[in-house]
């Protein structure tokens, strides 16, 4: 018999492992015999915000697909070890036969939550999105802010320590994509989940991030990582300090060279 | 069909009502057709009085007459009355089992793409028989009675629903799916929560089509059958072999009446259960 470890370092480690995502060399090769993706390979620690930019049609929706279990990677691993991943899709996805409340409270419905639970997760995550008040409203008659809201709110209510972010900003105008740049990264400092962000703007991605990976297309794989240094919470003001806008340069020269 | 149909109510909604004041609104809602109902109205009785001498007037008789003989009349007004309420009768059952069946089988459509493939060539296929053909092969086999009246309806009226139900099912996003699969649903659950609610527009809309096909359905059969109690399409082919103009002009705005209500109904029914959250994209 081995001798056990010490209780509280196994307690620390297995934290660790717990909502990380690890991606080992992941590849993917659709039946039409598309190579999408070749030997992928990062991770997202708990606490970190990392974020992928890459052209479009490189490989980013894929990559999400697989980590989430929606597809199955053809080389490679996926250990995820989070009992709940939460996915925040490009389009709200909201079904716009249930009013603002009833669309939050859909996964506490699939996931069998019982009612009076679940009415309290909901308030909660209605509020942190600041749609207190717009519980009965049905979504035709919302703005595409607030519906990406109700999408964060409903993803929000499970409590997932890992979130994909899949251009959920993409669609809408640079004030308002700042503006929610800002709360979704106050939510992250508040709720402590993990971000795994996909997008096209490397101004998002750096502000967001804590650390970026760049990809090239065909087949997708990462041909640079940057570091993050600022601290969080980030201030909107960063966007222009000389720091960010020379870092943002050099991520865009990676992406501009693939 | 259906695209038709939404266009037109798109249409509708597309003029700008917003700005004119309450009495021109009115006046732009009601007037053209009203101006064109009245052009309708002198063309009617200029036919009657100016082409047709009083030998062939029968052909087309003026309002006031037709109104006179055919609704003013009890015994005219109530014979026509009566096959209404045959009529009418054997178009709803028909429609009401045009619904469970159609449902039923775009539901296992939507759950089987094996069913699906087995099953749709077919449903084309009977769209695609001139209903007039199938009729008599249908009084051969079940007979001249209200039975067969109602399977008539049910063959016209069965593929829109079907196609409309089946599409509506299918309608919803992949990435909706995507979203049900990550959070484990079952099948039942993402036909509920989903699928179902996701069809009711299309579904909508192939009932509104297949009310008035069934309508039709069923004064093709009467009309046809011509046995037992007399329902507006025996009463059409009476009034045409007796020469009665009126009175059958009568039977064919009644016969007009039942198809309008029928199409207003679901498009009131539809209104209140997805009117609330449904916008016509
Ligand atoms: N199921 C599939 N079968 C074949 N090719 C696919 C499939 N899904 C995506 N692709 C292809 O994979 C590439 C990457 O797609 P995607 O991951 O959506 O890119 P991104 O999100 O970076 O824009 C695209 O060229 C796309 O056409
Ligand atoms: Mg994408």
């Amino acid at each position: 018999m081995q001798p056990k470890p010490f209780q509280e370092s196994r307690i620390i480690e297995s934290k660790v492992l717990q909502n990380s995502i690890i991606l080992d060399d992941v590849g993917k090769v659709f039946p039409n015999g598309k190579e999408v993706l070749r030997d992928v390979s990062f991770v997202v620690n708990p606490g970190e915000f990392v974020s992928l930019v890459g052209p479009s049609g490189c490989g980013k929706s894929t990559l999400l697909r697989i980590v989430s279990g929606l597809l199955e990677p053809t080389f490679g691993t996926v250990e995820s070890h989070s009992e709940h991943i939460g996915y925040v899709f490009q389009d709200p996805t909201l079904l716009p036969w249930r009013t603002v409340a009833q669309n939050v409270r859909l996964f506490t419905e699939l996931h069998g939550i019982e009612a009076r639970e679940r009415q309290a997760l909901t308030a909660d995550a209605i509020q942190l999105v600041g749609l207190s008040g717009f519980e009965h409203y049905y979504p035709k008659t919302l703005s595409g802010g607030m519906k990406m809201r109700v999408s964060l709110a409903r993803t929000l209510t499970l409590k997932p320590p890992v979130l994909l972010f899949d251009e959920p900003f993409g669609a809408v105008d640079e004030v308002l994509r700042d503006r929610l740049n800002e709360e979704t990264q106050s939510l992250f400092l508040s709720e402590g989940f993990a971000g795994l962000f996909v997008t096209h703007s490397i101004t998002e991605a750096v502000f967001m991030s804590s650390k970026v990976h760049v990809m090239s297309a065909s087949p997708g794989a990462i041909i640079a990582s940057f570091d993050i240094p600022f601290e969080y919470p980030r201030e909107h003001g960063l966007r222009f300090s000389s720091e960010f806008v020379s870092l943002s340069k050099s991520v865009s020269q990676v992406l501009r060279a693939s | 069909m259906t695209a038709q149909v939404d266009q037109l109510a798109d249409k509708e909604r597309l003029i700008d009502f917003k700005q004119l004041s309450r009495g021109r609104r009115l006046a732009r809602l009601t007037l053209p057709p009203l101006v064109f109902g009245v052009c309708f109205l002198i063309v009617w009785y200029a036919i009657a009085y100016l082409v047709l001498d009083e030998k062939r007037r029968f052909l087309l008789s003026p309002l006031h007459e037709v109104l006179q003989v055919g609704f003013f009349d009890w015994d005219n007004f109530s014979r026509i009355l009566k096959g209404l309420w045959w009529t009418g009768r054997v178009s709803l059952m028909g429609l009401l089992i045009s619904i469970v069946i159609g449902c039923l089988l775009a539901m296992a459509m939507s759950q089987s793409k094996l069913v699906e493939r087995a099953v749709f060539p077919y449903m084309v296929t009977l769209q695609a028989i001139p209903i007039l053909a199938m009729v008599p092969l249908i009084g051969f086999w079940w007979g001249y009675g209200q039975f067969s009246r109602v399977i008539v309806c049910v063959v016209i009226s069965l593929f829109p629903i079907v196609v409309n139900t089946l599409l509506g099912l299918q309608s919803a996003e992949p990435e909706m799916h995507d979203m049900f699969t990550l959070h484990n649903a079952g099948r039942l659950t993402r036909l509920q929560k989903l699928m179902f609610p996701a069809a009711l527009p299309a579904m909508f809309a192939g009932f509104r089509i297949s009310a008035g096909l069934s309508v039709v359905g069923a004064i093709v059969g009467d009309f046809f059958f011509g046995q037992g109690p007399a329902g507006l399409g025996q009463l059409l082919r009476r009034y045409v072999n007796n020469v009665q103009g009126e009175e059958l002009l009568a039977t064919i705005i009644v016969s007009s009446i039942l198809g309008i209500v029928v199409f207003w109904s679901f498009g009131l029914l539809r209104k209140i259960v997805i009117g609330k959250w449904y916008e016509a994209a």
